[in-house]
């Protein structure tokens, strides 16, 4: 225990790369964060091989108006894995050299092409379902695609529009059912 | 709670503690037979579920691996969860949609009426209809099944608007928002359902039915439970007569335990029911606990799956309401004009954010799929729950990978048969075509599901001990003392969701059970 312990101390001492970022001015994420300005220390990547990951998560899913600092979340949670697994680590580091060194800086149909003849390999299916599973769960990413979340301590959606779509017919009651408290 | 001692003998074991074994657990103990209760998983409350979508799902799944092959959808997609399914006390009731049809008298003679089709090992259920459905209305009471036993439906979301114009335009005539096993008005002790839609994640005001907060602790009430949380059975084990006589289990600290038993009910889902009964294998039972016919692990159903997407000019808000509060029924007949026999549901479905790419859009990447991500507000869902067709090689067995005990984990291999496919193809035509006449601008479709919720048929019901491992009351054909009380006694998948059947079928045990008790059979 206490080797892991300091092992641990170690790691967490250790940064070996550092991605930075500013929320666009506007940016409903504005609101949620403590500061416009963001930065992320790795623990297992370059901040080489960082802004090339970011670049390819952008390419995966690319929200144009989704703030870098989302996408900095997938790079957190790969960088989180890599330090923790060395054998993760070496599929990201051989991963992201196979993209190669203008990767970051290419344009889109560059970066897309890159990606599309990597498709098959181990490393694109799993940065693809980490990057489809973490950016997508994030209060940032619920904020921007417009996802409420938690409804039980507001009373649910009962009150408050799980019905108030209007552009189309309301449903007869013999199809549907009363409200509840309605008295129906 | 009750507390039996490991060497007490008297008591009936129950693996498993959802639909099944937790509704055996609350007749078994209300007659006053002494039941020890044996779940996996934790226990969580009303209070202590999460509406933080990723910490609902660590705190209720079943994570520890299974594998897959063959060629359905969880095999094609690699998925580490090929079936989504939980370790929790309350088991699956924790976090189903509640959506509860009713078996057809047509789907129980499946065999009769669907007659020999190559590749398939279709069979009729050991049960005729009318006895079956004395046990699932009661089910319907003691779940408060909307439509059912005088409760009114659920009102209409704005995803079951899409569905409900949809539908009716597409010429359909049976469609509503559904049975389900959800309150529309406050009774049984839960409260009635405020439209969370956090149905998946457990829901907050018991509005759902769940053993978690009926069954169980109704069934402590009796002095006759004990619950034994954190414990995973790894054996089941017989005397020279071939009688069980206990299990061997894991307990909350990892400590190997042996509970006497005078029965052993096995309720823990096909893929680990089927795992145990295969673990539990010794010389005199070579292949398996209870498995002389050669068909336990056979036969794996997990219903013809497929969801679809619907893209709109205007909101649709999907994740607000009941997840899964509507339903077209007119596709669930025998009509073999459609070139397939079974029949299929269309079931509202909606996802959060999060869920909705990894359960709903489970391929692709780039700008086009970005492109129905930003469009969430206007998105509605369906999906296509069908019956597929029961097949021998089918099966459960078990896997290369080993568990954290060094225990083999479970296999789920499918082959879809010609039936399934065709049967999808159309399921998700007429929900493309029931998403086109409510407007939708753009349709998007899953081929299959990348897992199984439902897991039927791999000990199958037969009156016949060489074509089934159970008879019509769930007690192996090979060991009066042992029992299945799950979906895995299934004779067929028939197309709708299971665990209704699975609640009548463990009060018609019940009753068995005690009747061989008394009669001093077991």
């Amino acid at each position: 225990m206490r080797s892991n312990g300091v092992a641990d101390r170690r790691d967490f001492l250790k940064v070996t790369g550092i991605l930075t970022g500013c929320l666009a001015v506007g940016s409903p994420l504005a609101l949620l964060a403590p500061s416009r300005a963001w930065a992320l220390e790795l623990k297992a990547f370059t901040s080489e091989q960082g802004a090339t990951l970011l670049a390819a998560v952008r390419t995966i899913l690319p929200h144009d108006r989704l703030d870098d600092a989302v996408y900095a979340s997938v790079v957190s949670s790969c960088d989180a894995d890599a330090a923790r697994d060395a054998g993760v680590r070496e599929l990201y580091t051989r991963g992201l050299a196979s993209l190669g060194a203008g990767f970051a800086a290419s344009k889109e149909p560059e970066r897309v092409a890159a990606l599309k003849a990597i498709e098959p390999t181990t490393f694109f299916q799993q940065l693809r379902i980490k990057a489809i599973s973490t950016l997508y769960s994030s209060p940032l990413a619920f904020a921007y695609f417009g996802y409420e979340g938690e409804a039980f301590s507001k009373g649910g959606y009962l009150h408050r529009g799980f019905n108030d779509l209007k552009w189309l017919p309301e449903v007869p009651l013999a199809d549907s059912g009363p409200m509840p408290g309605s008295g129906v | 709670m009750a507390r039996f001692e490991l060497n007490d003998d008297g008591v009936v074991v129950i693996i498993g503690s959802g639909a099944g074994g937790g509704t055996l657990a609350h007749e078994l103990t209300r007659r006053g037979i002494k039941v020890v209760l044996l779940e996996a998983g934790a226990r969580q409350s009303l209070a202590s579920f999460s509406q933080v979508a990723n910490e609902a799902f660590g705190q209720l799944t079943w994570l520890d691996p299974r594998t897959s092959s063959g060629d359905w959808a969880p095999a094609k997609t690699g998925s580490p969860l090929p079936a989504w399914l939980t370790k929790t006390v309350g088991g699956t009731t924790t976090h189903w949609g509640a959506v509860t049809p009713r078996l057809t008298a047509t789907e129980l003679k499946a065999r009769t009426h669907y007659g020999a089709i190559a590749g398939t090992s279709l069979a009729d259920w050991p049960i005729a209809h009318e006895e079956l459905l004395k046990y699932v209305e009661l089910a319907e009471q003691r779940l408060c099944v909307t439509r059912r036993a005088g409760n009114p439906g659920l009102p209409a979301s704005n995803n079951f608007k899409v569905m409900y114009n949809g539908a009716r335009k597409a010429g359909y005539q049976k469609v509503h928002t559904g049975y389900v096993a959800i309150n529309s008005r406050a009774q049984d002790g839960r409260g009635f359902c405020i439209q969370q839609g956090f149905c998946v994640q457990g829901c907050k005001m018991g509005a759902k039915w769940s053993t978690l907060y009926t069954d169980i602790p109704r069934a402590e009430a009796t002095g006759k439970l004990d619950l034994r949380i954190q414990s995973m059975a790894t054996r089941i084990e017989h005397d020279a007569a071939g009688r069980v006589t206990g299990v061997v289990y894991r307990d909350a600290t990892g400590v190997e335990q042996r509970q006497k038993a005078r029965a052993v009910c096995v309720a823990g889902n096909a893929p680990e029911t089927t795992r145990l009964l295969l673990l539990s294998q010794s010389g005199k039972f070579p292949r398996g606990l209870a498995n002389s016919s050669d068909q336990l692990g056979r036969n794996y159903c997990h219903h013809v799956l497929g969801f679809t997407i619907g893209v709109f000019d205007q909101p649709v808000s999907m994740w607000r309401g009941a997840s899964q509060a509507g339903l077209v029924e007119d596709e669930a007949v025998l009509d073999t004009k459609r070139g397939f026999a079974g029949g299929y549901f269309v079931e509202l479905v909606n996802f959060d954010v999060g869920s909705l790419p990894l359960a709903a859009l489970p391929y692709g990447w780039g700008r086009d799929y970005a492109s129905i991500m930003d469009n969430y507000r206007n998105l509605a869902g369906f999906m296509i729950v069908g019956e597929d067709m029961p097949r021998a090689d089918n099966r459960i067995t078990l896997s290369e990978v080993k568990d954290a005990n060094g225990l083999p984990v479970a296999n789920l291999h499918v082959d879809e048969h010609a039936n399934d496919i065709a049967m999808r193809a159309h399921g998700q035509k007429q929900s493309r075509r029931i998403m086109e006449a409510a407007g939708a601008k753009r349709v998007v479709q899953s081929e299959g599901s990348p897992f199984a919720t439902h897991n039927l048929g791999t000990a199958r019901m037969s009156t016949d001990p060489r074509e089934g491992v159970t008879n019509p009351h769930g007690q192996t054909h090979d060991i009066r003392n042992l029992f299945i009380s799950d979906g895995s006694v299934f004779s067929t998948s028939g197309a709708a969701n299971p665990t209704l059947t699975i609640v009548a079928l463990a009060l018609r045990q019940a009753e068995y059970i005690e009747r061989e008790m008394t009669a001093k059979h077991i």
